[in-house]
Formats: C-alpha cells, structure tokens, sequence
C-alpha cells in the first residue's frame, strides 16, 4: 500500500511485525489479508496484499444536482467545466486525445476541439517544459503525465523552472496557470513501473502545490481549485480508485479549498493523518482500534500535501491524550 | 510417450517414403528422421533487400551467405521465440503471468538477427519488449517464463517479472523508454577504455525515439566515437500512437544526424544480420556509433491489457502475418532452395514445443521467492541494512 500515513502514538512502544509471517494478533495481522480468490491456487501462490475497502462520502447537494460518477469520470467532469468555462484552456499529454489510458479524458476531444485537447509525443521534460511555457504565456496549462512513476524526466522542468518562475522574475512572470495530473499509487501489479507516489520527492520544494485526493467527490473539487490556483499545482489521482470509488458527484463547478486537511472523524487518543487511498485503509483501521483495542482514532486526511495544513494536524495532535490502553 | 513417438516416426516414414525403422533413430524422448545430408544444399546465397543509408558512402552487402546450419539455427532461435511468446500470452490468460508483459512475437528477426551478427562477449542493452533478447543472450525458456511467473528459479530470483530480465553481457529489461540508451553509450565507453575490441549494442523503440536523453546520448556518443550501435525498432506504433502521429520524422535512421544510420527491413533476418555485421565492423574499426532503424511488427498489442486492434486494423496485421513473417520467410527459403525438409522443420517445431511446455510446467510449479528475500539487494552492505518496510515499525534485512 502507499505508505501514506503517520502515526501519531505518544509514550507507547508499538511494534508491528513483518507482515505475512503467519500470527494472529489483533489489528497486526487483519491489516493484511490474502485476497478474496486466491485460496484456489496453490499453496505456493500466496498473495501478501494489504486490502481496502472504498469508503464513499455521504450525498451532499451542496453543490447542486448530483450524478453517480466514479472517479476518472469526476476527472474528466472537472476537465468538461474548466473546458467550458475557459477558453484558454489546453489539455495535453501522451494519448490523451482519444481518452487517455484510464479514460480521464474520453470525448473532451470531440467536444472542444484538436486545437484544446491533443496528443504530445513520448517526451515528459518535454511536456512540462512546453507546459511552463503555454502557462506563462496565458493559456490554462493541464498537463497528464502518464504515471507518476514517469514525472522524473521532469524534475527539473518543476522543481528548478515552474517552482522558481514567479520569485526570479520578482513577479514579472509566473507560470500559475499550470497544473500537472499524474496517476499515482500502488494498484496491486505496477511493480517498480506504474505504481510510485513520488509525492515526497516534491514536497520541499517551495512555489509549487501538491494534491492528493480520496475520492471523485474530493477529486473534482481540488482539481478545480488546482487549476484555479495562481501557483503550479502537482494533481496526483489514485489510480487504484479510477474504478473501484463510486459517489454521486456534483456536476456543476465547485471548489474544495487547498491546504485545508479534513477532519474525518474525531478521536481522543491516536491521531492518523493520511491521504489518497490510505484514507480508506485507515478508516477502517480506526473501526478495528476502537472495537479491539478500545483506542479512539482521529482520522485526518491531508489533502494537500503541500502547502499542508499545519494548524490543523497541531491543533489535532495536541488534542490527543497521551495513554495507550494495553490491549 | 515412446508409443506416441512410434506412431509419429512410421507417419513420417509414411510421408518420406522410407520403409519404417530403416532410418529412424530414437534417443530418449527424440525421434530423429534423417535423409543423408548430401540431399541438401549446404549453402546458397540469398538477394536481399538494399538498406536505405544516411552518411555513409557505403552500405551493408545486397546478397547473404546462408549456411544450412544457420538457417537451422535461427529457425529454431525465431520459432523458440514465438511459442514462448504465445505461451506467455497463454499463461498471462490463465492469470498465472501477472502484471505488465509485453510480447515479441512479428519481430524475432531482430533478435536473431542482432545475435547471429554479435559475439557473445559483446553487449546489448534494450527497452521492456525483452523476451526475445533474454533468450538470444543465452537464458533458458524456463528461466524466462519463471520469471514471468514470479517464481525463485526465474533468471531475476523471481522479482524482477517481464520487464526487468538480465544475463551476463545482457542489461535487461529496462522500464522507463529512453533510459537504456544512456546506460548503453556508457557500456560502450566501458568498452573502449578497456580496449577489449568490444561493442555495445542500445535498442530503443520509435516511441522512445522523441526522448530527449536519446540525443543528449548521440551527442556524447559521436564526441567521443563510443563503439554503440543505436538500433530503433520501428514497430510503426508506440503504444497505440502511430509513427506519423508522434514524430516530425519518421526517418529513424537519419534522427542522430551527425551520427550514419542505415534503414533496416527487419522482418528479414538475414537483411538485419548483414546491417547489424556492417555496424559492428563500423564500431569495431574505431569509426564510432552508427544508427540502425529496424523496420518491424509486433502482432500483439503494445501488452497484454491492449488488444491491438484499435488504433491498427486487423487487416493490416493480417497482412504483415501473411507476407511478412520472419519465420515463414526464412522457411520459404531453406524449403525453396532444399536446405532443409519441411519434416526437419516440423521437427523442430515439436521440439520446441515440448521444450515451452516443458518450461511452462517449470514455471507454474516452481515456488515463490521466500518472503525474506523481499527487500534484499536494496543497499550492499556488510552486516545487511535494515530496511523500512511499509510503515515505520516493520524492519525488513536487506541482505546483498
């Protein structure tokens, strides 16, 4: 699973063996399972995967009318708004034009036009950096890496151009109107490849923003707000979710405010703070802490990874009681 | 089994015409129909086709020399490579492969090709299409298709999977496109420090070929007159993008400019043995890198998630299969100028497909690698660094 997650225990020596090894201890071992249908297979072919369940979020109409999306679908419904809404607006990347590899972009193409919605050839340095450049030039810039696994070829092109662009020009120049959406996150068999949440490697580096979200509700609102945003924003999408997490999602525009964490549910003695698909892991690891262990879990979702909240998680952390009943 | 392989040997006597078990010859599980080889032609010479060429005067020879053991041999290499590969799409099928594999199958002619021009002392590095190389480098079928299968007997311990296969003089099975190449002019460098007369070869595909560590490789490869022959294998699509979809040139072979390059049909084995002679003579004799664009097809998808057929009719693929398949050409060949019997071929056919199923068994009996083994080779370290595993609290040795 994406080690997405902190834990906040104070004054307890926790030690959580290696997973797999066979024993059966409360929380430890129920955090990994073997996958439903594999217990046909050999003896020898065991799968070692941590599972999860998707949590949805309640129906909110806050909004306005609502539709059963699932999460690709809320993508390409904040894309069809911004699309809609500006007509400056580009959205590029490899093979987005006929929809895109988890169908993010399917039919924007036909509906805006080849001169808004088209294919670049297989050069991520070259993305960005062209990217920066429509950005600062004007145009709304949305950018699809293919996996985050690829975005390092363009590490530089965001860490020493778009971070740095607004602050060496003195404000002359930004390139604010970029944003760069990248599938992330383990799915089971991307290997080394198609399964990386890169986050961390961006996560000191000021002038650019970092969002996360856990489901379509979340997805298309922070990503409006991404592309909102007057800085260079990094949208990492759980690829994971694109089919398994289903909500009914608003399909007018709406904004979820960046750097802003999300208390999820409430506690008094351990605080979790996670984001992406951990969410759901910990979710579910809070029920389990409570029924087993009696322990109260906070659980936070980040949301922005950065700038991230820190008044929140403080405030949250400082909240949290110090013992950790013997269970 | 015997009695099987009595019946197979009278119906070939049948066929041949020889009385039954006047010259057949069993050894173990082997039936071995044999006509007196001075029935065959030893050795003919083949016209192929003239390699398009860019900055060079001189191009490879327009006529190859085939042996009649050598067009055995790369029968038996391109037809190894083909029921591996449709093996593996099998077991991928059967969910017994998992996760990411990309078939090679339309274009064994460049892996044979390539091999039967190197030596194996020298070098070759590609992208992650690389079954058919991990075998023409010299891993077992069983060894590949147990990696393909996760298992401990697989050539990568069973962790590394389709992708990541390597052997000595063979870099593997590289994930990210484009980042070969780099690695692979270092290899040369390597080579030319140390004077061993030795050659790297660097495969990349059309896709990769827009990348742009591709030309900062070409740049430093003509510096410094690294002994590299840069081979693009233009299977027409990258990934589901056609060539014209994706390049401004499609003229692969003249992308590294200041650097010659030739334009192979590599559908042709020998048309990609005597390029892949011509460029390794050129690295050899100091002259520095030289290009080769392979022109090829896959006939499956880009892997096995893409069923190939929406962005490329099935007639197109159709058509490549019927006039253009690298082991039906080099048949008609050995067959039209009696090189071989169309008997010796079937044979070999058998062979080969018991030495897959053979293989195949291997692999999905084989165990999985021991949990403990999970995180080694992260650091070299002696005593083994810890290693964090998926939370703070989980230690894991990396043993290496």
């Amino acid at each position: 699973m994406a080690a997405a997650a902190r834990v906040f225990i104070r004054g307890a020596h926790a030690t959580l063996s290696v997973p797999g090894a066979g024993k059966q201890s409360s929380a430890r071992s129920a955090l990994l399972k073997l996958s439903p249908g594999c217990s046909s297979r050999l003896k020898t072919q065991q799968r070692h995967a941590a599972h999860f369940t998707f949590q949805p979020e309640p129906v909110t109409t806050q909004y306005g009318p609502t539709q059963k999306m699932n999460l690709f679908q809320s993508i390409t419904s904040a894309l069809d708004n911004t699309l809609a809404s500006d007509p400056t607006a580009v959205i590029f990347g490899e093979d987005v034009a006929f929809g895109g590899v988890f169908r993010c972009t399917v039919g924007l193409r036909d509906k805006y036009g080849k001169d808004r919605v088209f294919n670049t050839p297989l050069c991520e340095q070259g993305i960005v950096g062209f990217g920066i450049g429509a950005a600062v030039a004007g145009a709304t810039a949305i950018a699809e890496i293919q996996f985050a696994d690829y975005i390092f070829p363009a590490f530089d092109q965001i860490v020493n151009e778009a971070a740095k662009y607004r602050y060496r020009s003195g404000n002359l120049f930004d390139c604010g109107n970029l944003t760069i959406r990248a599938p992330w996150g383990c799915v089971g068999h991307g290997s080394l490849y198609h399964s990386q949440s890169p986050e961390a490697f961006f996560a000191h580096c000021p002038g650019i923003k970092i969002v996360i979200p856990r489901g379509p509700l979340e997805a298309k609102g922070l990503l409006l707000s991404c592309i909102a945003d007057n800085n260079p924003c990094l949208f990492f999408e759980p690829k994971i979710l694109y089919r398994a997490a289903v909500e009914q999602v608003p399909v007018d525009s709406y904004t979820i405010p960046l750097s802003q964490a999300e208390v999820l549910q409430e506690g008094s003695d351990v605080t979790l703070v996670a984001w992406g698909t951990q969410i759901h892991v910990l979710k579910e690891v809070a029920n389990m802490a409570q029924e087993k262990l009696g322990v109260s879990c906070e659980v936070i979702d980040l949301r922005t990874i950065l700038p991230w909240d820190t008044e929140t998680i403080c405030k949250m952390c400082r909240m949290v009681g110090y013992k950790l009943r013997p269970g | 089994m015997k009695t099987m392989l009595a019946i197979i040997s009278n119906a070939l006597c049948r066929i041949t015409g020889k009385n039954a078990g006047a010259q057949t010859v069993s050894e173990g599980a082997r039936v071995v129909v044999s006509r007196s080889l001075s029935d065959f032609t030893p050795q003919a010479t083949f016209d192929i086709k003239r390699c398009d060429l860019h900055g060079l005067e001189a191009g490879p020879p327009v006529r190859a020399e085939l042996t009649r053991e050598q067009g055995l041999q790369y029968y038996r290499t391109m037809q190894t490579v083909r029921r591996m590969e449709l093996k593996a799409d099998q077991l991928y099928k059967q969910k017994i492969i998992r996760g990411f594999c990309h078939l090679y199958d339309g274009q064994e002619a460049c892996a044979a090709g390539i091999e039967a021009a190197i030596n194996p002392s020298d070098h070759l590095i590609t992208a992650y299409r690389a079954h058919g190389f991990t075998f023409t480098r010299g891993v077992p079928i069983k060894e590949i298709l147990a990696e393909l299968t996760g298992r401990k007997g697989g050539v990568a311990k069973g962790k590394g999977g389709s992708m990541h296969m390597y052997a000595p003089h063979f870099y593997g099975g590289n994930g990210i496109v484009g980042a070969q190449v780099p690695l692979g002019a270092g290899i040369a460098l390597a080579c030319q420090y140390q004077g061993n007369n030795q050659i790297c070869v660097t495969l990349y595909g059309d896709g990769a070929a827009n990348q742009g560590q591709i030309f900062e490789t070409f740049n430093m490869a003509a510096l410094w007159k690294l002994p590299c022959i840069f081979v693009c294998e233009n299977n027409k699509y990258g990934m589901g993008t056609s060539v014209e979809r994706a390049a401004a040139s499609t003229d692969y072979y003249k992308r590294g400019d200041f650097i010659p390059g030739l334009r192979v049909d590599g559908m042709d084995v020998l048309c990609v043995r005597e390029a892949a002679r011509f460029a390794a003579d050129h690295c050899r004799a100091g002259k520095g890198p030289i290009v080769m664009e392979l022109q090829t097809y896959r006939y499956h998808g880009h892997s096995m998630s893409d069923p190939g057929v929406s962005y490329r009719t099935r007639e197109e693929i159709q058509e490549v299969r019927s006039k253009s398949d690298p082991i039906s050409m080099l048949k008609e060949r050995l067959l039209g100028n009696n090189m071989a019997s169309a008997e010796e071929l079937k044979e070999i056919d058998i062979q080969i497909r018991k030495e897959v199923e053979d293989a195949a068994q291997y692999a999905t009996s084989d165990p999985e690698p021991p949990l403990d083994e999970l995180c080694n080779h992260v650091f070299a370290s002696s005593p083994p660094l810890e290693v964090r595993g998926t939370n703070p609290w989980a230690r894991l040795k990396s043993v290496s």
